[in-house]
């Protein structure tokens, strides 16, 4: 099979994925006890007013059209009216979006190098005195909970030193050094276990690939052991060292939900809470959707570049 | 046995049996009431009358901590039962039933772990609302896919197995191969998948608790204490810390008992 054939199956079958989970989050939304029409009418509509505005909204239509409809709209950008707010989901959700890419995009950038660090260090002394004190710190920290790493951030740096603000803004014109001081928290919180579980994948791809005979070639030849890692290693370990980073970063996700919610930070995942405590379904299937097309994109992502990185898949 | 445990796995053991022991008779050794008024003052510090100190309503933190023990250990250890159960039935199902059901069976989890286990968890707590029992069955729907894909390729492999093939040839029914040939030599790799879910769970509860979405007061479980005494952060009261350390002491032990138990074998 051509790398493209591969790649573009791999891109269909995304999207089969999405479309059934798209299908799943309907579903499971559309179970939700008494309807908008009887929940924005009140208890004191008459069961005429209620069928009335139910074929307004369209919701007395079967489920599949609705489906339908839906699945069509977040296509053409528009998932609906906010019940809560009053306002088109997509406006809603376009003030929230980039606030939690920014987040993302800066965790991404604190973590990802050193994770590589740390992962590639460990398993180039693997079994020696460093390695085990990573293993085990990053083993600890894997399981951290985001609430400790926030707590206790919050307390040694805003309220003993004080020198980090316990809550997060966010203006259009902040200067450099306030814009770092104030994220500098929430990055914190969300990468503990961002960097314990990639530099813990990172260094178990490395020591698969430092057990391969090939090494063991080159050691012989006289190679350094950095430029084994370097000129060796490393490319052949890309493809599972992309897949720890993605797999790792798409826990940015869930974690962003706790974190955003800690230093009131104005984000898409606060914004989703803010839908399920509101019962707000079509902005919550909409912030759904968005999570769930993030966290499959980066999967997609990660096996596409491994594909591109593995030298045996182009010369068929 | 325990005793070729390395240390970082006897510490583990420690806290598994200290959290365990809590949850089953922390309210028995509890000084107060759990939802009493105790203190004048509220977010008081570390006291001899109130060894961690009091919460935002002046309530003791100690004795609130022992019994939310109760709701995160019990909740967390009874959904990550339901949820190893469940998997390990269905993929058993899958393996021995017949290959459609297999592929049916195997797209729709497949379909459920693209969804992100908080977002799915936010979904269904929205749709069903959180009462303690839809809790439960929350947490350990969100965890069935992960559990079930494990499972499935430990059964898959299995029934390849000689001593399969021989049950078959013998004529033994499919349930008899699934449950009597096929189960036993699952059940080691799965205590150590329980193990993590139970982790994964306590993460989950906590943070649905955290966000007002869990365990409902007055009940508290850890995430509560942490998300009722938020407004405590700014003066660095134990009341917010130490359920939050309370959390963490929780998923690391299970943590460092897992690895150890694997690293042995």
């Amino acid at each position: 099979m051509s790398i493209y054939r591969l790649i573009l199956n791999r891109i269909a079958s995304a999207l089969l994925t999405l479309l059934l989970v798209s299908l799943v989050i309907f579903i499971i939304s559309d179970l939700l006890p008494g309807d908008a029409a009887q929940e924005m009418l009140g208890q004191s509509a008459t069961p005429e007013q209620v069928a009335a505005l139910r074929h307004d909204l369209g919701l007395d239509r079967p489920a599949y059209v609705r489906f339908g409809d839906w699945v069509g709209g977040i296509v053409s950008g528009d998932p609906g009216t906010s019940m809560v707010a009053n306002m088109p989901v997509a406006e809603v959700i376009a003030d929230r979006l980039p606030n939690t890419l920014r987040l993302a995009a800066l965790t991404a950038a604190f973590t990802v190098p050193l994770s590589l660090l740390i992962g590639i260090s460990a398993a180039m002394n693997r079994g020696g005195r460093l390695d085990r004190v990573l293993s085990i710190s990053t083993l600890a920290m894997v399981a951290m909970p985001e609430f400790l790493v926030a707590t206790l951030g919050v307390l040694i740096f805003s309220v003993k030193l004080r020198l980090l603000p316990s809550i997060t803004m966010v203006t259009a014109d902040q200067p450099w050094g306030e814009f770092l001081r104030s994220y500098t928290l929430p990055v914190l919180s969300l990468s503990v276990v961002v960097i314990a579980q990639m530099s813990r994948m990172t260094r178990a791809a490395v020591i698969d690939q430092l057990n391969q005979p090939y090494v063991e070639m080159a050691v012989l030849k006289g190679v350094g052991p950095v430029a084994i890692v370097r000129r060796h290693v490393l490319p052949n370990a890309i493809g599972p060292i992309i897949n720890a980073m993605a797999l790792s970063l798409s826990y940015l996700l869930g974690g962003a939900i706790i974190v955003e919610t800690i230093f009131n930070y104005p984000g898409l995942a606060s914004l989703m809470v803010n839908a399920v405590t509101s019962r707000d379904t079509p902005l919550l299937q909409a912030c759904a959707m968005i999570f769930c097309s993030a966290y499959l994109l980066l999967l997609l992502a990660a096996d596409i570049i491994a594909i591109l990185a593995n030298p045996r898949l182009h010369n068929k | 046995m325990i005793r070729s445990l390395p240390l970082s796995g006897k510490i583990g053991l420690a806290t598994v049996i200290f959290w365990l022991l809590t949850a089953m008779f922390g309210p028995l050794l509890a000084p107060h009431p759990v939802g009493e008024f105790v203190d004048m003052d509220v977010f008081s510090g570390i006291s001899s009358t109130f060894p961690l100190g009091t919460d935002y309503l002046g309530r003791d933190v100690f004795s609130r901590l022992l019994y939310g023990a109760r709701y995160t250990v019990g909740l967390a250890a009874a959904a990550a039962m339901l949820a190893s159960i469940t998997g390990i039935g269905l993929a058993l199902t899958a393996a021995v039933g017949s290959r459609v059901l297999d592929e049916l069976l195997s797209r729709f989890m497949d379909t459920m772990i693209s969804i992100p286990s908080k977002i799915l968890a936010l979904v269904l707590v929205a749709a069903f609302g959180s009462s303690i029992p839809l809790l439960l069955v929350i947490c350990a729907f969100t965890y069935v896919p992960g559990s079930y894909r494990i499972a499935r390729s430990l059964a898959v492999n299995l029934a390849q197995m000689d001593y399969v093939q021989v049950a078959k040839t013998q004529g033994e029914g499919r349930w008899h191969i699934g449950l009597r040939e096929i189960l036993p030599n699952m059940i080691h790799p799965m205590l150590a998948d329980f193990g993590l879910r139970f982790v994964f769970i306590v993460l989950l509860l906590s943070g649905l608790s955290f966000l007002g979405l869990g365990v409902q007061p007055p009940e508290a479980d850890f995430g509560s204490l942490v998300r009722e005494n938020i407004s405590g952060l700014a003066e660095g009261a134990p009341a917010i810390i130490v359920p939050a350390i309370a959390i963490a002491t929780l998923t690391i032990g299970v943590n460092l008992l897992i690895d150890a138990m694997r690293g042995k074998r």
